[in-house]
């Protein structure tokens, strides 16, 4: 300090445009992994779209993908918990497989013959018993991992293994159609959709809530005379967000019935059908998009604001201190692979829902592709970080890369290397940067 | 000095092994309200491992332990911060990648009315205690790890004094310091021997454990060699203790100072 008071006026600040986009996200206080992510997202999505020729960025295309990304989506909220805390689950893809299997079988040939007529709520019991199945299943790996002490990458390729031959025992492998028509409802399709109106009002809470946030967190700094953010930039955010979700809905709304459905809606619905044959009737959100969502936000309200949540990760960064905490460790454990297993019974609802039957191999591989979503989400195989949001991100480039693939009529196994390349890749740079802040 | 009546904890016979190995060999201590004993020995003389006995880590094969006189029962981590023992261990038991207020209240959170964390009060908490200890601290929202190793000390040191501790174990807490942050460890344990605070100090820093400590207790391969007053000793007859075992030949048997005393004073 003796040294600044010898005189030499300062040099003048230099502004190059590094600083201020480091000046922007200072102010923000964005995550500069999750801003790649969306560039990468972004980059990804227009790039398809030139070399498709403008099919990719389509409502109809973006819709498609909303929809596909819904199973993964779902599993990778459980993923990041497990991966957090330091275990791994190699199962989840045979365990949708064989809940499924069970929930087919018992809406398609169990169920049906139990009474005179069709039992009521078929769909409702065999969601229940699927979420209990669920729970039995990630509470029997949970127990021997947690208190039998077996390693969670034993005890889940054990499982994938036991499970996926379970899923194909229970029928000798026939596949199981179809399904309760209500259940249907969960898979998407032509009639399991919001609408318009209902995707708007969604869309509206939506930006309430993303305001709501931004503004509570800005009383809670101000409560504790933290630094508060630029006015500008709570602005710069809310507006984004809202954007991005009026957006999207926007794009969702777009996707028109084709008109054969349009007719059978109008006709369902008492519409008197136009002149020019030209009804323009909007799917909306996908029912497995909105359980997307809702699962995503329960899960991310889980880990902040509750105790487990808080858990799971301080076990994660350190376990000697969770234990000399008083945490009961084990519990939360077994806890994490019981909520990996509803969520698996959850996408299994979605997934035979979708493809209205069970077949034995339904789920194959969706393992490695949770776990590469989260991973290039931002969750770190160490232990301790990772993120909801981050995971569902993740979820989306994935399945964006696959589509974009699968409409440029790229075949499977070359999507597979490239898939396999931009994980690496992905992971990569993100080691790279974690290492150079560190 | 309170070293009459019932010691505030007194620790006796016990015995932990790990397989064949006698980590601690029926090894008897004890400590009154507002006094500090250390605890000194070479590596793997066992300090830490009884000591852990203590704060509910380590479970024993045998042996007591008393609080105030009554037996109690500590079978883990709760148990002993039911019972006002708090600890600070050498590793500092910080878990790296959630923030100080966090940590300080790890396993024991504050909740709100519908059961959520309640983030804001442990905040407002944990300002207040590190106020006290590091008034320059600011980063409470940043994750311990990015903390200096001073300031995850005090974390580590405003955690175990926040719940209102009776008992304080502080295993080598200045071996990571640099000498102020060191100097304001010092003091405040001599502020919290004045408020009646039992402080077990395992240190290898002869210094400290002469400066601060009104007894010293010495272990070698996990038995206890002796216990002893640093006003009559020397520290190169403490350094014999240590390394070869041998008692100093003048000094009084400290171990059960209040017997000592009724025993007949001289």
């Amino acid at each position: 300090m003796a040294a600044e008071a010898t005189g030499a006026a300062p040099a003048p600040a230099q502004l190059p445009r590094v600083g201020v986009v480091r000046g922007f996200l200072a102010a923000t206080e964005v995550d500069v992994r999750l801003l790649g992510m969306l560039i990468a997202l972004a980059v990804t999505w227009f790039g398809f779209d030139i070399a498709s020729g403008g099919l990719f960025l389509s409502p109809r295309n973006l819709w498609n993908l909303s929809v596909q990304t819904a199973t993964i989506a779902i599993m990778a909220n459980g993923m990041v918990l497990i991966i957090v805390s330091r275990n791994i689950d190699l199962s989840i893809g045979s365990v949708l497989g064989f809940i499924g299997m069970i929930m087919g079988v018992l809406q398609a040939e169990i169920l049906p013959y139990l009474a005179d007529g069709p039992v009521p709520f078929t769909w409702l019991i065999a969601i229940v018993v699927g979420l209990a199945l669920g729970v039995v299943i990630g509470g029997v790996h949970g127990f021997v991992i947690s208190y039998l002490q077996v390693p969670s990458f034993i005890v889940t390729l054990a499982g994938l293994l036991v499970w996926r031959g379970a899923a194909y025992l229970v029928t000798t492998g026939r596949t199981v159609a179809p399904m309760d028509p209500t259940y249907q409802l969960f898979g998407g399709g032509a009639d399991g959709n919001i609408g318009a109106t209902a995707s708007w009002v969604v869309g509206v809470v939506a930006c309430i809530g993303i305001v709501a946030t931004i503004l509570s967190s800005r009383r809670q700094r101000r409560r504790f005379n933290f630094p508060l953010r630029p006015i500008w930039a709570e602005v710069v955010l809310s507006v984004v967000g809202c954007a991005t979700v009026i957006g999207a809905i926007a794009v969702l709304n777009t996707y028109y019935m084709p008109i054969n459905l349009a007719r059978a809606y109008a006709e369902a619905h008492n519409i008197p059908w136009p002149e020019n044959d030209v009804l323009n009737i909007s799917f909306g959100i996908s029912i497995p998009v909105l359980i997307a969502l809702v699962v995503a936000l329960s899960m991310s309200f889980i880990a902040k604001r509750t105790r487990f949540g808080r858990y799971v990760f301080a076990i994660g960064g350190n376990p000697e201190a969770a234990i000399l905490g008083g945490i009961n460790v084990r519990w939360v454990i077994m806890q994490t692979f019981i909520v990996m297993g509803v969520l698996c019974a959850i996408a299994a609802v979605v997934a035979t829902a979708r493809l209205n039957a069970s077949t034995n191999g339904l789920g194959t591989s969706n393992e490695l592709y949770t776990i590469a979503a989260v991973v290039i989400g931002g969750t770190s195989f160490a232990g301790g970080i990772g993120t909801i949001s981050g995971a569902m991100l993740g979820a989306l480039v994935m399945q964006s890369l696959q589509s974009g693939m699968q409409l440029l009529g790229i075949d499977t196994p070359l999507q597979n290397v490239i898939i396999g390349i931009v994980l690496v890749v992905a992971v990569g740079i993100d080691t790279f940067y974690r290492r150079k802040t560190a | 000095m309170a070293e009459s009546g019932v010691p505030l904890v007194e620790m006796r016979d016990i015995s932990v092994s790990f397989g064949g190995i006698h980590a601690v060999e029926r090894a008897s201590i004890n400590v009154y309200a507002g006094e500090v004993m250390a605890l000194v020995g070479g590596n793997g003389a066992g300090k830490s491992t009884l000591m852990k006995v203590l704060s509910g880590a380590q479970k024993r094969d045998s042996g007591e332990v008393f609080i105030d006189g009554k037996p109690v029962v500590i079978n883990n981590p709760r148990d002993a911060k039911n019972l006002g023992i708090e600890t600070i261990y050498q590793t500092l038991a910080l878990a790296d990648n959630i923030d100080a207020a966090s940590n300080m209240f790890l396993g024991r959170e504050l909740l709100t009315a519908i059961g959520t964390l309640d983030d804001v009060a442990m905040e407002a908490a944990t300002r207040k205690v590190m106020g006290r200890l590091n008034p320059a601290f600011v980063r409470f929202k940043n994750p311990v790890v990015t903390l200096s190793g001073g300031q995850r000390q005090s974390v580590a040191i405003a955690r175990a004094i926040h719940f209102n501790a009776r008992i304080l174990i502080m295993d080598e807490p200045t071996a990571a310091l640099g000498p102020l942050e060191a100097k304001q460890v010092r003091d405040l344990i001599r502020q919290l021997k004045k408020e009646g605070i039992g402080i077990f100090l395992i240190s290898h820093e002869i210094h400290d454990v002469f400066d601060l400590s009104d007894r010293i207790t010495v272990m070698k391969t996990g038995r206890i060699v002796g216990t002893v007053r640093p006003s009559e000793v020397t520290q190169d007859e403490v350094l014999a203790m240590i390394i070869s075992g041998t008692l100093p030949k003048a000094a009084r048997d400290a171990s059960h100072p209040a017997q000592t005393a009724a025993a007949g004073a001289t």
